[in-house]
Order: C-alpha cells, then structure tokens, then sequence
C-alpha cells in the first residue's frame, strides 16, 4: 500500500499506533511528529526515578521508539494546521520553516502540555514536569541542594514531585487550592488518606490554600523566585517552584479543521474523529458504553491501548471491517513515598466510597466506589494483587455489592 | 520460550497478573512470582501483552 499516515505525537499514544500499524503488516509511509526533539520516551519516571536521580533518560526510552519500526520521525517538528480537505497537515520545523505534508490518514495523538501559572514565564528556578527537559532541568536544581522547593497542586504530579523531594532528603511544602488533595478524583475520605500520607513523610501541607504571587529578585539581569506569597497571608521562602497545576490539551492546531473539539477531539466509540482521522492518547474523548459518558482519559495504559485502537480503526477501514468499540476499563498507579495508589474504573466523587480490605490506618487497603449499585472504582494502596483481581469485576459487569461481597474473599 | 523478569525494575503494578494470572502472581508480600518461566506457546500473545504492557519495561521473552 503506497498510502501514508501521519501520526501526530511520538510519546506513548503515537508510538504505539506506529507500531500496531506495522505489526498489522501495513506497508504505506508512516510518518511521526513531535514537538519534542527527544527519541519516544516514557513519562511516569519523569516525576520519579529521573528526579531522584535513580536513573539516567536512555533507561526511559520506550521500546517501540528503538524497534526497527521503519518509521520517518520529524522529532521538534510542530503541528500547526491540518486541512483535512486537501489532506495536508502544515508543519513548522526545527528552524521555523513552515511546510506542507500530504497525507491519507492521520492520527492525532498530540497530547497535552503542562500548565503554568500566569506571568511566571522566564522566572528561574519556576519549573513544571511534563518533559524530559522539565525534569533534568529540574533534576539539576535539586542536585544544588536546595534548602526547600514548594509544590504548587496536590494532584499525582505534585504529589510525586514532593516524594522525589523528600527521598532526597529535601524540605518540601505541598500546596493545594482544594480543601483536600485528589479529593475531586478520589472523593473527601480518600483524599484525607492521601493527605495523612504527605504528612507523615514529613510534608509541609497547606489545603485550601492558592498562590498570591512569586517573589522574585532579580541578580545580574536574571529574575529568581525566592518565594511563595499564599492567600493565607503566608510567605515561603524557596529557590524552586514546581507547578503541578494539571495541563491544557494540545488541541490548538486542529481549531478550523472541522473536527469537532470540546475539551479533547471528539470520537465515535471506535476513536475515529472523521474519514480516516484518529485519535488517541490524552485528547481522545469517546463515548463509554460501560461508565455511561463521554470519558477522556490520561492514563499510561490508555494511552497504549488507544493508540492501538486507534490504528486498527484506520485499518479496519481500509479493508471494510468491522470496527471493534474501545472501551478500556481505566486505571493507574501513582507511587508517592513507600505506598502505590493504584485506581480502576471511573469513579465521581460524590460516589459511595467502602474501605473493603485492610485499614486506612496502616495506609495499606483497598476500597470500593459504587454510583446505586453499580461498581464505578477500585482503590488500592499497597494492594496491587486485590486491584487486579477485583478490576476483572467490571469485566464480568459485577454489581457493587457483588464487587463488595467479592473483596470479602480475596 | 523462556519469561524473564527484571526484579531490580519490577514494582509490582501487577498489570501482567491481571493480564495472564496462571503465570504471573503478586503475592501478599507485594512481590511478583512466576508461576511458569516456560509457559506454552499458546500463551504467546498474552506474554507479548505483558512485556507490552509492564509499566516497568521489567518482563522480556527469551527464546532458548
């Protein structure tokens, strides 16, 4: 097939569409682009072992970047308009030049970027992690040894971030404008969990507290943060800042394209945006005939399981098929301190919440979430083997109570 | 075909537990057991979903 795919997006998403095309035995042009000028690489470490200094960014090159995958990667290379018309994307290159490739399929997995807080840009010692530049760059801030660095935003990133930190045996004060870290995710009793678990790491944690501003000075033309001014009428004094304030989604360049965007590229239940366009990866919003709703999800494994999708969809086209509905059973893990919080499913915050296995005391459980009766989430915190285990519930489409019944046994 | 673990890298997400249970077992010492390093080749695919799927890039296949 002389066809060509370009694939928007060379992280976990983009990568993992490549390769499915390939295994699939499709033979036409596959190009890659990112605005990333790094070879693919994985991003849970960024906010763990690449921090602590564990480990060195060739142990996080994905393997599907390094296979022989006979893939045109155009790495710093950023999507600025597609007109899916005339089927050309419009790329701006390394040096600024802008240029046209034609294409017949797309797949859009172009992700998200991290937020910052306003005017803070050209601040030094002000740092988001979202890329391997973020995090070596943070990385060597902390190598200087710092005598503390203020996390703004409790959510998995910050929470991670402040982790790092304090393995390094460094100060950290972890701020969060809600009542409770995660409670939006987890709801209010399991964000009191993870917020006693902050403390007993020795976390400075200020809840229910937002930004005033950075205090900086500026010393021979470079302007430095030395410190955090908070609406409590609080001020820390820090050398870093690392902003963990959740991302925008990098969906700008397809504004006009005639794909329809609402916080994400919107999808039919197979991840196809339009004739031979897919999505995949953080900025595909789909329909979930299992959770009842448009989800778009963040997760690393989605990421992989959609870029998949995505690409078989393409395929399926092609040959006539019948597409086959993507609908992943969510789940993550975050590893904070000594505990992995692990969650399946897609629980709101106002669901019912059980602790159904060990104790929240000891920090080492598991919980159920149920919407009525109907299973929504699975929490673990240092049971890795119950949240499998109990995951395949939603499989088997298990009620809540049969769920809570089920835990009983493990 | 031989599975190999990493156990310097494995964290016991127990992705691969979920994934193919008669081979891989997270016990409640939150360690990874392998319950057969020479699973049948009718379990390749889920063994190639495993080292796909591992968080840790911690599982690989030998073939000897």
């Amino acid at each position: 097939m002389d066809s060509t795919t370009v694939i928007v997006g060379a992280s976990l998403a983009g990568i993992n569409a490549a390769r499915t095309l390939r295994l699939q035995g499709h033979t036409g042009s596959i190009i890659v682009v990112d605005a990333d000028s790094e070879r693919p690489y994985d991003r849970p470490p960024l906010s763990k072992q690449i921090l602590t200094g564990e480990w060195e960014p060739e142990k996080i090159l994905l393997p599907a970047g390094k296979e022989d995958l006979d893939l045109e990667f155009r790495l710093g290379v950023r999507a600025k308009a597609v007109d899916l018309g005339a089927r050309q994307i419009t790329l701006e290159g390394v040096d600024g030049a802008v240029a046209n490739t034609a294409f017949d399929s797309l797949i859009i997995a172009s992700g998200a970027s991290a937020r910052r807080l306003p005017d803070s840009a050209g601040i030094a010692g002000v740092h988001v992690v979202r890329t391997l530049a973020d995090s070596l760059a943070l990385r060597a801030e902390l190598d200087a040894g710092p005598s503390r660095v203020v996390v703004i935003g409790a959510g998995f990133i910050g929470a991670e971030v402040a982790s790092s930190c304090r393995k390094r045996g460094i100060e950290v004060t972890l701020v969060e404008a809600m009542p409770l870290p995660l409670e939006r995710i987890l709801g209010t009793e399991m964000g009191k969990v993870c917020a006693q678990v902050h403390i007993e790491n020795g976390v400075d944690l200020r809840l229910g507290v937002g930004v005033l501003q950075l205090e900086t000075e500026t010393v021979d033309g470079v302007e430095k943060v030395i410190g955090v001014a908070l609406t409590d009428g609080t001020t820390v004094a820090t050398e870093i800042v690392v902003v963990g304030i959740g991302v925008t989604l990098n969906i700008d360049w397809l504004e006009g394209s005639g794909l329809t965007l609402d916080d994400g590229v919107v999808c039919d239940n197979t991840l196809l945006a339009a004739p031979g366009v897919v999505a995949a990866g953080d900025i595909a919003r789909y329909p979930s005939a299992r959770f009842g709703r448009m989800l778009r999800v963040e997760h690393w494994e989605t990421a992989i399981a959609g870029g998949e999708a995505a690409a078989r969809r393409l395929l399926a086209e092609a040959s006539g098929e019948t597409p086959v509905a993507f609908d992943p059973i969510p789940w993550f893990w975050s590893d904070q301190y000594d505990r992995k919080i692990q969650l399946a499913g897609r629980p709101m915050p106002s669901d019912t919440c059980v602790v159904v296995h060990g104790s929240t005391d000891e920090f080492r459980f598991v919980a159920l979430y149920g919407d009525g009766d109907r299973l929504t989430g699975v929490l673990g915190m240092n049971r890795p083997r119950h949240v499998v285990q109990l995951r395949a519930l939603f499989e088997e489409g298990a009620s809540f109570s049969e769920a809570c019944e089920r835990a009983a046994t493990l | 075909m031989r599975i190999v673990v990493d156990f310097d890298l494995c964290e016991s997400n127990a992705v691969c537990m979920g994934i193919a249970p008669e081979i891989f077992e997270v016990r409640d010492d939150d360690f990874l057991y392998v319950l057969d390093e020479n699973p049948p080749e009718s379990m390749r695919a889920k063994m190639e979903e495993s080292v796909q799927r591992c968080p840790k890039q911690a599982i690989s296949i030998a073939e000897d």
